[in-house]
Order: structure tokens, then sequence, then C-alpha cells
């Protein structure tokens, strides 16, 4: 998200959104490589789906296609569930969610279990469209902007996210020892 | 650290229950890439040329392409090799699919399976764990339906499933392996798979593929995609609507099945039905296809959605690609309803397309003409479609005359006897071909189904046009915008080539310039089959993103092997004489090298002679198609002229033919 600051409190915001037309996507997957090659380190050094963060949930019998977007970071996963039915197609449990969550293995880094979220391919320079719009030459990922004003929120730091979330998984205290003896070797 | 492939294969030994990862040798890819090429390898060194296909000594390779995995646009195939119990031959079907990046993901180039496993089990790669585990419960299940019930009793819903039905399980000599949307199916591939007691093979991985110039290669990548962008709304101007485009042939989408329809041979490849694509049939077809295609589909990394989902009313779903939507209708003689509905049956039996429709066929011309009788078919239906479905599940059955058919027209006329043979009239080397026949002798097409070792010829053909066009003009227009060519003088071949007249087929192209055009288009295959890359973009459309010319730099900025083009050349040529090597041991010579021989009404022997010499020498194989020492060796495969020397299959120091023994000869 790019902000610009403006008088007191409020502030315009830049409004990226995806619209996603899952008539026409056609199951390539295309996006979840272009994502994690883009997203990787060094830039498109390597590529790996479940890294992205974009995955399409994909049954092709039933006729399901859904790519589904990461979003923030859940500690625990929701007392109650959505099970959809449209068009007489049931979906699974969660397809729509975009939560890195602990009851499933989507938008977590395959090794660390780190969660991932996308980032609409914020990079220097900016990009005339996200990659995974870029790469969907079906168009069923389609980019839009619009300026919007907002109340300032605080953004929580990528890094904060992340020790969270291994702090939920091993607890506070073994995070923190971790760090205290990666800070005496270095 | 390797870029592009894992450097790891899975090893099994089916018979003992073992898994190992053992890691390759990096050398071997640079002189073979990966895919077929390092396939072909391993079957060479491994298997020896006396093992049976139904033994265990005979391996069932699984293969990624070097680039699959890699963010190439469509570099998805799976490459199986084995040797094929139809042909005896090596057999190396493809698939596009989903299954080859999943197992590079896993961390494997190539699973390979050897011994054969007392009862039937499926295999479980998840990346380091790998499990045999057992599949009596799928006994019997439909490939399609198998990959669903092992992703659901695994809860891996993003497990990829390569996976065979029942024609796999009961050996028939045609039988599939299914994965989805795609298919390999030549060969029988799916009948040693059966006969290994290997229901499926289910692969789930999370690891990075690696690139070796990152920038570099991404460049090429957005090139093909903004490429395939600026052809989809320029289709060649010239050529028929399935050739104008880039893909495979757009079956799912195009309705206008004029050409195939009036062009292809109906029956067991016998009838040419001039003035059929009426207006109420084109309507007809149209509404079915409208009413049971649910959605266009594409394979791994692709925009082209070659494939599509097909739910017939009543029926289970399945997903379908290229021509078997017409094989089962013409083999029938039917309408495309009926095409479409039995292929779901055949697609979950798990046949091969082009196999399957022209043995049922066969089966009831031998019927008419009285050299099988009613007692062979017993509680067979009265009607046409009954009698196709009957059959066929006879066939995976392994029932009655099912069990005799199951083995091919070939096979299955040898054992039936009594004049059957005449009837198992459109095979190479005992392969059942495109029920396609014509009139004037083409020579590029004459070559190329001559001496492929495919022993397809959609997978032999490809980057040159099928025709001359029909002005000077036009074929100036085209060539005009041919950068793909290997040589400028290609250009001069087309722009020459008449549809009439001296410069026209059979004696134009020369002979010549027919052995250099139909290299180039089977080079541009073998290096696809070793990059795991679709042909649908490469070797098989005119025109395609992928040629000589940039294939080389993905190769170089993706798996960090230096190369230009003369240098992949010299690679497809080595894998080329690799899979001709391999056949050579097996006893195919010269004999078994020709077309169908119907397939041209007009046949020119001293002209097919004379190409036949020609294109031998220009490949630098002997009068018998075997390739010589010193051709071998210039190839760094001395291994393989030191074997043939001590076989006597060639002799030391001359290239003098033995040309005794022939694959025919052999099995008579
Ligand atoms: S790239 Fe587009 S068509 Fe392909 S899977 Fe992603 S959303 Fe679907
Ligand atoms: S917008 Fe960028 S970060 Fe987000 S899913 Fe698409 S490619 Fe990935
Ligand atoms: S061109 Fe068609 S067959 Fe080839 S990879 Fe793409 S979708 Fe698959």
């Amino acid at each position: 998200m790019e902000e610009h600051a403006v008088s007191g409190h409020k502030k315009t915001k830049t409004v990226k959104t995806i619209r996603i037309d899952v008539d026409k996507c056609n199951g390539c997957r295309a996006c979840e490589v272009i994502c994690s090659a883009f997203h990787a380190s060094p830039r498109y050094s390597s590529s790996n789906s479940a890294r992205s963060r974009i995955r399409v949930i994909h049954d092709p019998l039933r006729d399901i296609y859904v790519p589904v977007y990461a979003g923030d970071y859940s500690m625990a996963e929701c007392a109650g569930r959505d099970k959809y039915t449209i068009d007489g197609k049931e979906y699974d449990e969660c397809a729509f969610c975009r939560a890195s969550c602990p009851s499933r293995d989507l938008f977590k880094e395959p090794d660390s279990g780190l969660p991932l979220k996308c980032d609409m391919c914020e990079s220097d320079p900016s990009l005339s469209e996200p990659m995974c719009v870029q790469w969907c030459l079906a168009d069923a990922l389609v980019y839009e902007e619009r300026e919007e004003e907002v109340v300032e929120e605080e953004q929580q730091e990528e890094i904060e996210i992340g020790l969270e979330a291994m702090a939920n998984k091993h607890g506070v205290q073994k995070v923190m020892d971790t760090l205290a003896r990666m800070t005496k070797k270095a | 650290m390797r870029f592009a492939e894992t450097g790891f294969n899975l090893e099994v030994d089916l018979s003992r229950g073992n898994v190992e990862r053992v890691a390759t040798d990096p050398k071997d890819t640079e002189l073979y890439l990966g895919g077929l090429g390092t396939s072909a390898k391993l079957m060479w060194d491994r298997v020896p040329p006396e093992a049976e296909p139904f033994s265990p000594e005979n391996l069932l390779i699984f293969s990624a392409g070097l680039l699959c995995g890699t963010p190439a646009p469509g570099c998805n195939r799976t490459i199986v090799s084995t040797f094929s119990p139809q042909t005896k031959l090596l057999a190396y079907s493809m698939m596009g699919g989903f299954w080859a990046p999943e197992l590079k993901h896993a961390g494997y180039d190539k699973v390979i399976l050897r011994g054969k496993s007392p009862d039937l089990v499926y295999l479980w790669i998840n990346n380091d764990k790998v499990e045999i585990r057992d599949a009596s419960h799928l006994k019997g299940k439909g490939a399609v339906e198998t990959a669903d019930l092992i992703k659901k009793e695994l809860k891996e819903p993003k497990a990829q499933v390569a996976a065979i039905g029942m024609a796999g399980e009961n050996r028939v000599y045609f039988a599939s392996i299914e994965q989805g949307r795609s298919s390999a199916s030549r060969g029988g591939i799916g009948a040693v798979m059966g006969d290994k007691g290997v229901k499926a093979i289910v692969v789930r991985g999370t690891k990075d593929v690696h690139i070796a110039k990152p920038a570099e290669f991404m460049e090429l990548c957005n090139y093909v995609l903004k490429y395939i962008k600026a052809r989809d709304g320029n289709p060649i101007p010239g050529v028929m609507p399935i050739l104008a485009g880039l893909g495979s042939p757009q079956e799912m989408i195009v309705h206008d099945e004029k050409w195939h329809t009036e062009n292809f041979m109906w029956g067991n490849s016998r009838l040419r039905r001039k003035g059929f694509w009426t207006e109420e049939v084109a309507e007809n077809w149209t509404n079915t296809m409208e009413s049971m295609r649910t959605r266009l589909i594409s394979c791994y990394n692709c925009p082209m959605k070659c494939g599509a989902t097909i739910s017939p009313p009543g029926l289970p779903t399945y997903m379908m690609k290229c021509f078997s939507k017409l094989t089962y209708t013409m083999g029938a003689m039917s309408d495309l309803e009926f095409g479409l509905r039995i292929a779901q049956s055949a697609t979950e039996y798990g046949v091969d397309g082009f196999s399957a429709p022209q043995v049922m066929a066969f089966g009831l011309e031998l019927l008419e003409a009285g050299i099988l009788t009613d007692k062979d078919f017993p509680g067979m239906p009265d009607d046409n479609e009954g009698k196709f479905y009957w059959l066929l599940d006879k066939i995976v059955r392994r029932e009655g005359i099912g069990d005799t058919l199951a083995n091919g027209t070939h096979w299955a006329a040898e054992q039936i006897g009594n004049g059957a043979q005449e009837f198992a009239h459109n095979n190479i080397k005992k392969l059942e071909q495109l029920p396609l026949k014509l009139g004037m002798l083409n020579p590029i097409y004459f070559l190329m189904y001559s001496t492929g070792e495919k022993i397809n010829i959609t997978q032999i053909e490809g980057n040159f046009p099928q025709a001359p066009f029909a002005t000077r003009e036009e074929r100036e227009e085209f060539v005009k915008d041919w950068p793909h060519v290997p040589d400028e003088k290609f250009k001069e071949y087309f722009v020459e080539w008449e549809q009439r007249g001296e410069k026209s087929i059979p004696y134009y192209p020369t002979p010549d310039a027919t052995c250099e055009i139909v290299n180039w288009q089977e080079q541009m295959h073998y290096i696809d089959d070793s990059l795991g890359m679709c042909a649908g973009l490469s070797s098989f459309p005119l025109k395609p993103p992928y040629h000589i010319h940039n294939l080389p730099t993905f190769i170089s900025s993706g798996a960090g092997i230096d190369m230009d083009k003369d240098e992949l050349i010299q690679i497809a040529k080595r894998n080329r004489n690799l899979v001709r090597a391999l056949n050579v041991r097996k006893g195919m010579r010269r004999a078994d090298e020709k077309p169908p021989e119907d397939h041209w009404r007009k046949r020119f022997p001293e002209l097919e002679t004379e190409l036949m010499d020609t294109y031998y020498k220009f490949k630098g194989w002997n009068s018998q198609g075997i390739p010589t020492e010193e051709s071998l060796n210039e190839l760094s495969l001395d291994y393989i002229s030191k074997d043939f020397i001590q076989r006597g299959i060639l002799k030391d120091g001359e290239d003098a033919p033995s040309g005794e023994t022939s694959t025919e000869k052999e099995q008579k």
C-alpha cells in the first residue's frame, strides 16, 4: 500500500484491487509460479508454488477454480468455518479465506512455516501491474487502483508478524533463547 | 548447486520394495540434457536387449524435462520411457499437465521403476518421504477415479497423480497412463506400469527449483508470453484453423471439423467421407460440445488451454484434449455425442485414443469378413454404438476375443491368422497410426513416417508447413517473417515449393532438401523432449515462441550450461542417435522403416529408395539405418559403437551393414 500523508489523522491511500474472475481461470498456476519467482532472493533465482502468495484452489472434476491471495496471519483457527455452495458447486471449508492459519498449510513458507502475505508486488521501481496479473493471460486476474481517504493506522512490520508466528509456534522463551544464541554466534 | 534440475533420481526396486535417492552425474546433463536424453542413456546402460517388455529387467522411467519446474511457460512435460510391448522398441510417450513440475519440487528429476511388485501398489512421493503403499482397494478402479480417491485418502488435494486404469492393470498393449487432463498413451507404457504392479505414482513437492541466471532467464520467459499474446490475434494465413495458432491443435475450441471429418478416414482407417460436414452435422456437433464442455483448461504454467473438462449428461466428468475428440466418433462411424461419451469410459480404463478405436473397428471388420465369427462375439449388442462399448469392455478386461484384441491390431492379426494381417493395415512398426490415407506421396512425410523413432507423426512433424501455399506471393509473405529457421535455405525450399508442376511433390523438395527439412523438424522435437517443453509451443506449430535461436539461451540461463545453437544441435543429434541405437540393438533395421502400405495411393519405389538412401547417409547411418562407428564416435557415443562391434551389429572399421535381422523376421 502506498500512503501519502495529508493533514491531521486523515491520509489518502491507493487501494489496489485485483478482480478475480473464476470463470476465466484455466488452472494453469502461472500466477503461483511467477509470484514465487518474483519474491525469491535474488529476484527470479528460484521458483516454488509453495512459496507463492497466491494459490489456486483447483479441483477440475468439480469445476472448482479459486485463486486466493494470502492475507493476514492468524494465530488461531476460526471457531466457525465457512462452507459455500455456489451454482451447485460445493466449495471446501475455508476455500475463500486468505488467512495464513494453523488449520492448513496454505500461505506458509515450506521450511520455516513463516506466514506469507501478498504485498501486491511492492518494489522499487514499482510495477505497472502485479506479476500474477501480468502472467495471467486468461484475464482471470485484473488489476485496478483507486484513491481512498482513510484514518491512519499502525502497520505491523513484516518481521514482527514473522516473530509473532514463531512465538506462537515455539513459545516466546524458545524464540528469545534462539535469538540470544544467534546474537552470540554473530 | 544444480540449476533447473535437482540432481537426484528416485530409484525404486519394486521386487524388493526398496527406494533410494541417487545423485546424478552433471556430465550426463551436459551430454544429454535431461528428459528423454538422460532416460535413453539409462535404458541403454541398464536394460539388455534380451529383456522382454514385461520382465522385471525392463525399466519404466518417469522423467521431468530439464527445464520443468522453472518459470519457462509451457515447460511441463513428463517423459515416460520403457520398452513397448506393442513395438518391442523404445516407447517414449509424453504427458503435459502438472506432474513433472511437482516431481522437481519434490526434489527429483526422474522416478526409475524396476522389478515387479507382487501386489498392486502405489508410490507416494512427498518431498523426502517416499512410501510404497498398498493399492489393493484401487484394483479395477478408473484412472481418473483412482487419482481422486488417492488424493482424498492422503488428504493431499495438491498432490499430482499419474495412474493406470483397468487396461494397464490387465496389460492391454495400448494402455495409457492418465494424469488428469493429460495422458501418456502411445506404445503401451500403461501396460508396463500394470505389469510392474504399480497403480499410480503420487507426487507432492514444496522445494525450490533454482535458476542459474535469473534476469536473463526471465527476460526470455516474458518474451514468450508476449509472443503468445501477439500470436493470439494473428493466426497464420493460408493454413487451416488448427494449424494457424499455437498450442496443441485446438480441438476443444474449434467446432469446424470439416477438414478432419472429410479428410481423415473413418472406421478402421478405411472410409473417406467427402461431403460429410453438412450444416446439420455442424450444428449438432457444436451443440454437443457446447453442452458437455464445462471449461477450457491449461497445463502447468501455460496460457494455451488446449484441454477441456467434459461432463457428458449422466456420466462422471473427465478431461480431454486434442484429437481424441474425434477418434472414437470416426472409428465407430458415429457422431460426436457418442465419441465424447465413450471417451469417458476409455479415459477411466486408460487406453490410447488412437489405437483403441482402430482396434475395435478392426475386430468388427474381421467379423464382417468372416475371419472371426459370431461365436467370437457372444452377447455383443446389435446396435453399432453398443458394439463398441461391448468391445472396449472385453478388451480392457481381456475377456474372450478382447484378450486377443488387447494386443493391438498387429499382434491380434498374427494370432488370428487366416488373412487377418491384411486388416492390420494402418501400422508402422506394429503401432496404429493416425487414420489418414492420401493420394500423392509426400517425400517429407515419407521420411518422417518411415524413420521417426516416436512412430507417431504428430511428434515428428512441425515447424515446416505441411503443404505449399497456393501462390508464390503467399509463400514469400510467409517467409518474410520466419526467423525460426535454422538456416536461410529453408525459406528458399518453401518459396520454391509449388502445388503443381515440376516443383511439387513427390520430386520436390529434392531428396537433399527433404532430408534437411525432416532433420530440422525432428531436431526440434528431440530438444523439446529433453527439456520437457510442450511441442505445442515449440516443435509442433508454425512460427512458435521457442525455436533453435532462443532455446540455447533458455538452457544456459536456466540450467547454467553454456550453450549455443551448434552445441544444442549436437546434443539433439546425440540423443537422436542414442534412441536409434536402442532400437537397432533391439533388432530394428531398414525393412522395418516404412509407412503403412496404403498410406499413399501413388507410390514411387525408386524415389523412395533414393530418399531412404540419402537420408541414412545424411544422418551418418549405414544402408541398414545403423549409425556408423564414425558418426557414433563423433557424438561421444563410443560406448555404443563398441557394443555394436562386439555384437556384430557393426563390423570393426567398416560401415558394412550386417543387415540380417529385422524385428519383422525375428518375431514371425
Ligand atoms: S494465472 Fe490466471 S488462469 Fe492461470 S491459474 Fe492463475 S488465475 Fe487462473
Ligand atoms: S500481487 Fe504480487 S505478491 Fe501478491 S500474489 Fe500477485 S504476484 Fe504475489
Ligand atoms: S500448449 Fe496446450 S498442451 Fe501445451 S502446455 Fe500449453 S496447454 Fe498444455
